[in-house]
């Protein structure tokens, strides 16, 4: 059997399968080639250019998500030439847009006055709204880039917020086209893509429309995609950061598929819901359900104390008259009628757990075989 | 599923029958839709509605209401007749296959056409691409399920894919999409009247005395008990007398509705434990606050048969509690001390007297969940069913005949009834209807309507009509789409307010109980 090919990274030697992009390698081997555009499950598109590396004998950087590996390639991921290369990227996306966090700097200008655009054109006081939760901010820090050009002028689409989960906010779009992807890619609703041209690119739905007049059906898998603040949930933008939020894995309580999620708890309350990434069975694909149905957890009308009824009208009770009423009037049933007098729907929605207990309870104790549930609704 | 949700992306053909997969599925829908856009797959989607996948598919055929076995012996008529059949799996894994034959010769495309609708065609179209795939994969959901012959429709699935060997290898497989997050496991845990966990038979004495033993308990009945939809009737007979509900909303969920209600009042004793003071709640006795999913431990198995972990996030609110703690204490002041300490120790009972559950442990599954069989702690798990022989070892043909809904539009209900759900709601709507932003999207019920259908009763988009049946009416605005099939309305059945299960048929499928939610004749009359 032929021996596996394999290439150099910074110095050391990998095999690799073929196909395996340097991008692939790297990662498999723990070598950190920083990405903005990728995004797994998608094509590489190669158009940020951020994982560009330096591979001899190439006359330019080679972006690594787009590179095949090849047999004896040797190639540096943090070369001088790849260091430079980066950081004139970053210098012009941060320089793009309202990207309002701590690295932007000012140097020459003035950097108040551009804070102060930025939140007037946000109507907000506080710094951007994905502060903490941004690769370019992240990548920033990283190269030490701080964005020094910034234009004057106001930016050129305005925000759209005018739908109840996600906020568009074109001032901070780096068009980098992950969400792009995730939805034509991903999911594949096609509601999504690249729109005019040149400076004026923008990421238009349905031909520029409204997302809620678009083909959009609000997945959320474009937020989830967004390496910057340009898509953020509309309930979090400004309300949630993240070092404030604890994430809790758990599987989705909708339909049958089992997604498995974040629920993102701030004060004893989930306010944001994100998919698990690189996990089956869903890989970090939500619905609109999954990820934006989760209001009816903290909801006033839950239930919070048993409630007996009486001439007609519910009253609150204890759970120890609760139960007592409920243990007596079974009990009476079971002897008067017999067992097969009472019946228990369990439930679809509870756990595995529950749905054991729940049998055990009707099989053993009230002795009767009566259960059943709304699988055949 | 016998096969795996990511399974489906492997699929060289891919035949979706009732399922509305994008709006009830969005998340599995995508595989679908990644098979055929990027894999090269060809989509097969039979449905009486225009549905989303309709963009996707290649060949669409569009049955009239309830003639599923009808199109389905079609197809099998087709596949025989053109010698396209899977003649080794037919003699090496099968039984009945001349039973079959038979009575699929009587089915000839131009016959299932003047059945169902389906042009012949079209039909022999579908037939070839599903029989001369490598690999082909069955997905169906309620659409096929809630007839009076949905036991029937998904035995001439599961014939359709055995003549054609399209079970027990990747990318093949009849798959049912389960539409809630945990109605496999409760079937798993033997939340049916006729069988313990795992699927033991309550009427087979032997495992009988084997749970006998495991809970310490005598006089197990060996007598399988009602289903939901034998209940109701028991109720309103009389027989039944007391009824516990968990979590379920039945005077929205169930057909015909007004005679569920008569039903339900007819009980000495009704508990209903639940979020929420749902329509069932309000006729209860007793209602018990009880914790949602974010507030829980434990688990669901999704529709793939793939055991996962549920954890707790946020505190309860007041003084809700687990639904497991719940019945505990009920079973212990009954006089039967159930006393577990975590749902962690109630899996561990589980797998000690559920043969299929035997390996599953919260220690295996904290990461990635696993596929049920899994009988040790050793066993990988099961993500295929079926591969190198069915339970019962031969895989049976069952020759079956078409036949026709229970009820059939007349002269005075001119129309047909479908009901389904939408992307942005669930099920009867406790949840989705407190989730603003949902309701933005889609804040009432309405009435999908073909375009010549509009115009014909000349209705437009918004109108108020009234749909009225032989059980009920209910009034809703009107929805003009190119969704609807002419002579066919859809309603979607979540809403209270305008309850499409008011106007439903109970009439039951001899064999699963299941209503026959998917046809029912009905009127359409402007509102005053």
């Amino acid at each position: 059997m032929d021996a596996k090919p394999t290439l150099t990274l910074d110095g050391n030697t990998f095999s690799f399968d073929p196909g395996e992009t340097i991008l692939e390698v790297a990662r498999r081997n723990a070598i950190d080639i920083p990405t903005l555009c990728h995004l797994k499950r998608a094509t590489p598109t190669g158009a940020c250019r951020i994982c560009v590396v330096e591979v001899e004998g190439a006359r330019t950087l080679l972006a690594s998500c787009a590179t095949p590996a090849a047999d004896k390639m040797v190639v540096h991921t943090e070369s001088k030439k790849v260091v430079q290369a980066r950081r004139a990227i970053l210098q012009l996306m941060l320089s793009s847009g309202n990207h309002n966090c701590a690295v932007r700097g000012a140097d020459d200008q003035d950097w108040t006055a551009f804070q102060l655009k930025v939140q007037q054109e946000d109507r907000a006081t506080a710094l951007c709204p994905v502060w903490g939760d941004c690769k370019l901010q992240d990548l920033a820090y990283r190269y030490q880039v701080s964005g020094e050009r910034f234009p004057a002028e106001a930016s050129r689409y305005p925000t759209e917020t005018v739908n109840p989960f996600i906020v568009r906010d074109f001032s901070r779009c780096i068009l980098c086209g992950r969400c792009v992807q995730a939805c034509n890619d991903v999911q594949v609703n096609h509601a999504i893509n690249f729109g005019y041209r040149g400076s004026e690119t923008k990421i238009v739905a349905s031909g520029d429309r409204l997302l809620k007049d678009s083909n959009c059906v609000f997945c959320g898998e474009c937020v989830q995609a967004c390496p910057v603040g340009a898509l953020v949930e509309k309930d979090v933008r400004y309300h949630h950061r993240p070092w404030e939020m604890r994430k809790v894995r758990t599987t989705c309580t909708y339909c049958g598929v089992g997604c498995q999620l974040y629920l993102h708890v701030k004060e004893n309350r989930v306010v944001k819901i994100t998919g698990v990434q690189d996990v089956p069975p869903n890989h970090g694909s939500l619905c609109v359900k999954g990820r934006f149905g989760f209001d009816f957890i903290a909801s006033e009308d839950r239930l919070k104390k048993p409630l007996i009824k009486e001439n007609g009208a519910f009253r609150e009770a204890t759970w120890e008259e609760a139960l007592g009423r409920i243990a007596e009037n079974l009990k009476e049933i079971q002897t008067r009628h017999g067992a097969d007098s009472i019946g228990v729907l369990t439930s679809a929605r509870i756990t595995n757990e529950e749905n054991y207990v729940a049998q055990k309870f009707t099989r053993a104790v009230l002795k009767t075989n009566n259960i059943d549930h709304c699988a055949r609704l | 599923m016998t096969n795996t949700i990511g399974d489906i992306e492997d699929a060289d053909v891919i035949l979706v029958t009732g399922s509305n997969t994008t709006e009830n599925h969005p998340v599995l829908s995508t595989f679908v839709k990644r098979a055929v856009k990027f894999k090269g797959a060809r989509l097969i989607l039979v449905d009486p509605r225009k549905i989303g996948m309709a963009e996707f598919a290649h060949v669409w055929l569009r049955q009239n209401l309830g003639t599923d076995v009808a199109w389905l012996n079609g197809m099998m008529h087709v596949i025989l007749k053109e010698g396209l059949y899977n003649k080794s799996f037919v003699e090496e894994r099968t039984k009945g296959f001349e039973e079959l034959k038979k009575t699929v010769e009587q089915y000839p495309p131009e016959r299932v056409e003047a059945i169902s609708g389906i042009p012949a065609e079209d039909l022999k179209e579908a037939a070839r691409l599903y029989a001369t795939a490598k690999k082909a994969s069955i997905l169906y959901c309620m659409g096929i399920t809630q007839h009076i012959t949905g036991t029937d429709n998904v035995k001439s699935l599961a014939n359709l894919a055995m003549l054609c060997g399209h079970l027990g290898r990747e990318g093949t497989g009849v798959n049912p999409l389960r539409g809630q997050n945990n109605v496999q496991g409760a079937c798993d845990m033997g939340g049916l009247p006729n069988v313990y966990t795992g699927y033991q038979p309550v009427a087979d004495l032997a495992v009988a005395k084997k749970m006998e033993t495991a809970w310490g308990v005598t006089g197990l009945s060996t007598r399988p008990g009602l289903t939901v939809t034998q209940m109701m009737p028991a109720a309103h007979e009389g027989k039944l007398k007391a009824l516990y509900i968990i979590g379920e909303n039945p005077l929205v969920s169930d057909p015909d509705l007004n005679h569920l209600k008569k039903c339900l009042e007819q009980l000495e004793f009704l508990v209903v434990q639940d979020l929420f003071l749902t329509e069932t709640a309000r006729l209860a006795h007793v209602v018990l606050p009880s914790c949602c999913f974010a507030e829980k431990e434990g688990t669901f198995t999704n529709t793939e048969r793939r055991v996962q972990r549920v954890r707790k996030a946020v505190d309860p609110p007041g003084e809700a509690k687990d639904d497991w703690r719940i019945l505990c204490d009920l079973a212990t002041r009954m006089g039967y001390a159930m006393t577990y300490g975590s749902p962690q120790e109630i899996m561990e009972e589980i797998a000690r007297v559920t043969p299929s559950y035997g390996g599953i442990t919260y220690d295996r599954i904290d990461d990635v969940g696993l596929h049920w069989p899994c009988p040790n702690p050793e066993h990988p798990g099961t993500p295929i069913l079926h591969r190198e022989q069915f339970t019962s070892g031969r895989g049976k043909f069952h020759a079956i005949d078409y036949l026709p809904p229970a009820e059939a539009a007349d002269a005075e209900y001119p129309l047909y009834l479908t009901t389904g759900r939408v992307l942005y709601h669930y099920h009867t709507g406790t949840m989705t209807m407190r989730s603003k932003g949902l309701n933005e999207r889609i804040p009432g019920c309405f009435v999908e309507i073909a375009p010549e259908d509009a115009e014909k009763y000349g209705v437009q988009d918004g109108d108020a009509v009234k749909i009225r049946s032989r059980r009920g009416q209910i009034q809703a605005a009107v929805k003009v789409s190119p969704k609807a099939v002419v002579g066919t309305i859809f309603i979607p059945f979540h809403f209270a307010q305008a309850a499409a299960n008011t106007l439903t048929h109970a009439a039951l499928d001899p064999v699963s109980k299941i209503p026959e939610f998917k046809v029912c004749a009905v009127r359409l009359e402007r509102a005053a």
